[in-house]
């Protein structure tokens, strides 16, 4: 009936695992207290889990990134902690349970913290910029959201529910294989990713069409803005990529469940093809994450240095190198499995050459603040933060993709310290960066700018007192994920790093605090116009938050900056002559029916509930029939309700004054 | 000089006692500090690179905070272009400066790559002494074909002559990781990679196993000890006086699961042992073509 699930999964093993289900099954109570207690389930069940708008969908994954990021960095104190006492087997935690921890942080880092932020942000605003009403297919959009938020259920139930791996995040087998992890940890990590895989497939899918086939008249490819042109790339990547990280998690699954050969020791089964399969998506993956935060600083750059971006065709180009080059390099990540020097020089090569367009952007970005009017918003501060950090994360790249140097730096913490360094300054800083650009226009308040400027300056220092640190060890000879060590020498080191997580944690208490000071304060930094920064480009010409069809009339562009343009020409906020009726797709709960029972198929796998995975899998096919069967999937907004609702925002814009 | 409460002098006097320290501390770094040839040439690549990168780094860091500063919008008197977006003359130049310094560093890493190569032997230095290293969970076992002793949790061997190491795992996959002599290849069951080390003087190193293998594996290093031939013919007859025998009967035993063991000795070996514990992988289903030539995937001798 249970399959493998008894009582014994329940984490009283010990009294830190107990701890870590409690928080989480008290948080997940606490919340549905208030709501309830708001009595705000039927508003948040009609007007956001069935919605299709593009923008609440943005949102929603924005809020699973944000509480992701919480808990990834839950486990990320807890390991700079552990490691910091850990000198001759000291430390407070259990063994094994460090394990669990650096698997569950790094999985949830990169696939439920910073894929949904990326894939929000898009969501949010790439239809905005590129002047059209939402996505090309809305409803597999919620698909995608609920698929990855039913990933993201899975890594937290594992805390209260069994184990998770501790196979690391890129769960390499023969370790993750069934001979050497019998428990369900492996699975749950197998099952987060795959569901959490097709989710982002599709979003790649749909962007990339959204993009190519939706544009607003006369955005050429060449109008587009720097973010659209990332997102593009990023996309691409991501309907290429992803499947084959799908193959890898499958063919591993059936390792594990059917008894099959693909990655074991013995039967033929051989490792190091999951090793090259995994990072075939696994390099990419780096890029589908960074494009977008380079889309980013591009925007801010531009908007707060008062200034046209710098070199925009070499920008472009440069984006669409680095994503054709990004699918030449996934053997650096495992230059000491004994490829001959032929292969190894080959992919070492590639790496280097990618560095080229990366340089690129840096001094396009450079070139963009010289001769600017620098305002120094949060945003700002994040994108001058990235570019004096990166630069040091992109050089410690270029050692590691020698492989002779690799061999002596590989696995150690200095491999940590620069993927860090590329993915802290590099992708969080900018997608901070867009959340505090652009979140004035999806709530119509702004952030509050003191406690952005405090979180900026925590999270950076935090990240040079943590990293530094792990550089330096990894020149000690420190290996990655230790849970214990006896080198004194390293502890000093380790201690740093602690406080920098520290003040990190200070950082993320900023952001916390920022958002209750900013919705307090949000009469005083109310956006009335949709165009607080004096923006650029087309989605700061629509009201803040937008409309459900964001423009009541597609606008036609005839330029780069098209709203700026519009501004010196006058032709900004102009009433047209009469007003159409505009279909919009109709809310539905198919996709929150459907990432549901996507959770109760992949928890029902990994305990060997059979009967279970065949009741969800024909709940989710019937699921899918239905809403695709579905012939009144969209309704019309009449002119008339199109009129009224522009009535007012002309009404706001006229009160700016 | 006082603010706030704070003693700046006394803060910055105690931040540079502790640089300085950890600087002292950095010269012993096991990746900066090499003892032997393998290992300094990987470093000497690592401090070249740096310094062809500091070229861009470094100046691109300053104009960064300088641009920043100067322009700052209170700054009323920097220029302002608000729509200078465009130059053939700098994108030339931003495109061609990162290509130099990849073209010059492709270069470098390209010869290295073939001569540091980890299944190179090791020339001009003398005969190489073989060890058949192998991975278990969680400690190494060295087996010495040719002085018929086999060793767990310590490798030795004679300072000034090449090590020639034949390496797999019994278990998950290992890296076997020396950073002052060698650097690091991946151990692999079924399979054989290869690593070349040579320590200049005689000396005690540190090893460890660097790719996580499960819960001993924080405890999985071991000593490596580079000694002269006498002392090295010492430590091989006393590895012989050891009761312990290695052979098909005992080596399961031995290769069971077990955390932080202590350096043991076993006085003989079962010849073709190392072989075994690779054939056993690969004695069912398809088996890979084999060549002698490079690359993960071929198998020892058989």
């Amino acid at each position: 009936m249970f399959g493998k699930l008894t009582i014994e999964a329940l984490p009283l093993y010990s009294a830190i695992a107990a701890g870590g289900a409690a928080v989480t099954v008290g948080g997940a109570l606490l919340v549905a207290i208030v709501l309830t207690w708001l009595k705000a389930w039927k508003y948040l069940w009609t007007d956001w889990l069935t919605s299709v708008d593009h923008k609440r969908i943005g949102i929603m994954y924005i809020v699973l990134a944000l509480i992701m990021l919480l808990r990834g960095f839950v486990d990320a104190i807890m390991m700079r902690a552990q490691q910091a006492m850990a000198l001759n087997a000291g430390g407070y935690l259990p063994p094994e349970h460090f394990d669990q921890i650096f698997s569950s942080h790094g999985t949830i880092m990169i696939f439920f913290m910073a894929m949904p932020f990326m894939t929000g942000l898009i969501n949010l605003i790439m239809p905005l910029q590129i002047g059209t009403r939402d996505v090309a297919f809305p409803w597999l959009n919620a698909v995608s959201l609920w698929l990855s938020a039913a990933g993201a259920a899975l890594v937290m139930v594992s805390l209260v529910i069994g184990k998770f791996s501790t196979a690391g995040w890129t769960g390499y087998p023969p370790y993750s294989g069934i001979e050497y992890n019998p428990g369900v940890g492996v699975d749950y990590w197998i099952w987060a990713i795959l569901i959490s895989g097709v989710g982002s497939t599709m979003s790649g899918i749909n962007f990339v069409v959204t993009i190519l086939k939706r544009r607003a008249p006369g955005m050429t490819l060449m109008r587009m803005t720097p973010f659209t042109w990332t997102a593009l790339c990023a996309s691409v990547l991501m309907a290429f990529a992803f499947p084959a990280i799908t193959v890898a998690c499958g063919l591993l699954a059936l390792d594990r469940l059917a008894g099959m050969h693909f990655f074991t020791n013995a039967h033929g089964g051989n490792m190091m093809n999951y090793a090259n399969l995994f990072w075939i998506w696994g390099h990419p993956e780096v890029y589908i994450l960074i494009l977008p935060a380079f889309g980013i600083f591009s925007e801010v750059v531009a908007t707060f240095s008062r200034k046209r971006l710098f070199g925009y065709e070499s920008l472009v180009y440069a984006t669409a190198a680095i994503a054709i080059l990004s699918f030449t390099v996934w053997l650096h990540h495992f230059f000491t499995m004994g490829s001959s020097a032929n292969v190894n020089a080959f992919f070492g090569v590639t790496t280097m050459i990618i560095a080229v367009p990366t340089g690129v952007k840096v001094f396009n970005w450079l070139l963009t603040m010289y001769r600017g009017r620098i305002d120094f918003h949060p945003s700002m501060m994040w994108s001058i933060g990235f570019i004096v950090t990166f630069v040091i994360g992109g050089m410690t790249g270029v050692l590691l993709a020698i492989p002779p140097a690799d061999f002596l730096m590989h696995n150690t913490t200095f491999l940590v310290a620069h993927f860090h360094n590329m993915i802290i300054p590099g992708v969080l800083f900018g997608y901070l960066a867009g959340y505090m650009f652009w979140f004035p226009k999806a709530f119509g308040f702004e952030l509050n700018r003191g406690w952005g400027l405090a979180s900026f300056w925590c999270w950076l220092i935090g990240f040079y007192l943590a990293f530094m640190p792990l550089y330096l060890l990894g020149l000690k000879g420190m290996p990655r994920r230790m849970e214990t060590y006896n080198d004194p020498t390293w502890q000093p080191y380790l201690m740093v790093a602690a406080l920098g997580a520290v003040v990190v944690l200070c950082g993320i208490a900023s952001m916390v605090i920022q958002i209750y000071v900013s919705i307090r304060d949000r009469k005083l930094t109310e956006d009335r116009t949709g165009d607080p920064f004096d923006g650029r480009t087309l989605e700061w010409s629509t009201s803040s938050p937008p409309p459900p069809y964001n423009f009541a009339v597609i606008p036609t562009v005839g330029d780069r900056e098209p709203f700026l343009e519009a501004k010196k020409n006058g032709t900004a906020y102009r009433r047209p002559a009469s007003y159409a009726p505009i279909r919009i797709p109709s809310n539905t709960p198919a996709g929150v029916i459907l990432g549901g029972f996507a959770f109760v198929l992949g928890f029902a796998i990994v305990w060997h509930i059979w009967w279970l995975v065949i009741v969800s899998a024909i709940v989710m096919f019937i699921t899918v029939i239905a809403r695709s069967s579905d012939d009144n999937a969209e309704f019309t907004l009449s002119a008339g309700e199109v009129k009224r609702m522009e009535d007012e925002r002309f009404r706001q814009l006229g009160s700016r004054a | 000089m006082k603010l706030r409460g704070i003693n700046w002098r006394g803060a910055m006097l105690a931040a540079s006692v502790a640089l300085l320290v950890g600087a002292c501390d950095l010269k012993r770094a096991a990746v900066l500090d090499p003892k032997g040839p393998i290992a300094l040439a990987e470093r000497d690549l690592l401090f070249d690179a740096f310094c062809v990168m500091m070229i861009v780094i470094v100046p691109v860091i300053i104009l960064t905070l300088w641009f920043a500063w100067r322009y700052r919008a209170s700054n009323t008197s920097a220029q302002y272009a608000p729509t200078w977006a465009n130059s053939v003359k700098i994108d030339a130049f931003v495109w061609s400066i990162p290509a130099i310094i990849v073209i010059a560093l492709g270069v470098l890493l390209w010869r290295s790559t073939y001569k540091l190569d980890p299944y190179r032997p090791i020339e001009n230095a003398g005969p190489a002494i073989e060890v058949q290293v192998v991975a278990q969970d969680w400690k190494w076992l060295f087996i010495y074909p040719e002085q018929g002793i086999a060793v767990v949790n310590q490798l030795a061997f004679p300072a000034g002559r090449p090590v020639s190491l034949r390496i797999t795992s019994d278990t998950v996959m290992n890296s076997f990781y020396v950073p002052q002599l060698a650097g690091q290849i991946y151990a692999m069951a079924g399979m054989q990679t290869r690593l070349q080390l040579l320590a200049d003087q005689p000396g005690k190193f540190v090893g460890r196993n660097s790719q996580y293998s499960g819960g001993g594996y924080s405890d999985q290093h071991f000593e490596v000890l580079s000694l002269s031939q006498g002392d090295f013919d010492a430590w091989v007859a006393k590895a012989k006086q050891a009761p312990g025998r290695l052979d098909a009967q005992t080596y399961p035993a031995q290769a069971a699961k077990s955390r932080a063991v202590p350096i043991t000795y076993y006085s003989a070996i079962e010849p073709g042992l190392y072989d075994q514990i690779i054939a056993k992988y690969r004695h069912s289903g398809h088996t890979h073509t084999q060549n002698q030539g490079q690359g993960a995937g071929v198998p020892a001798r058989r």
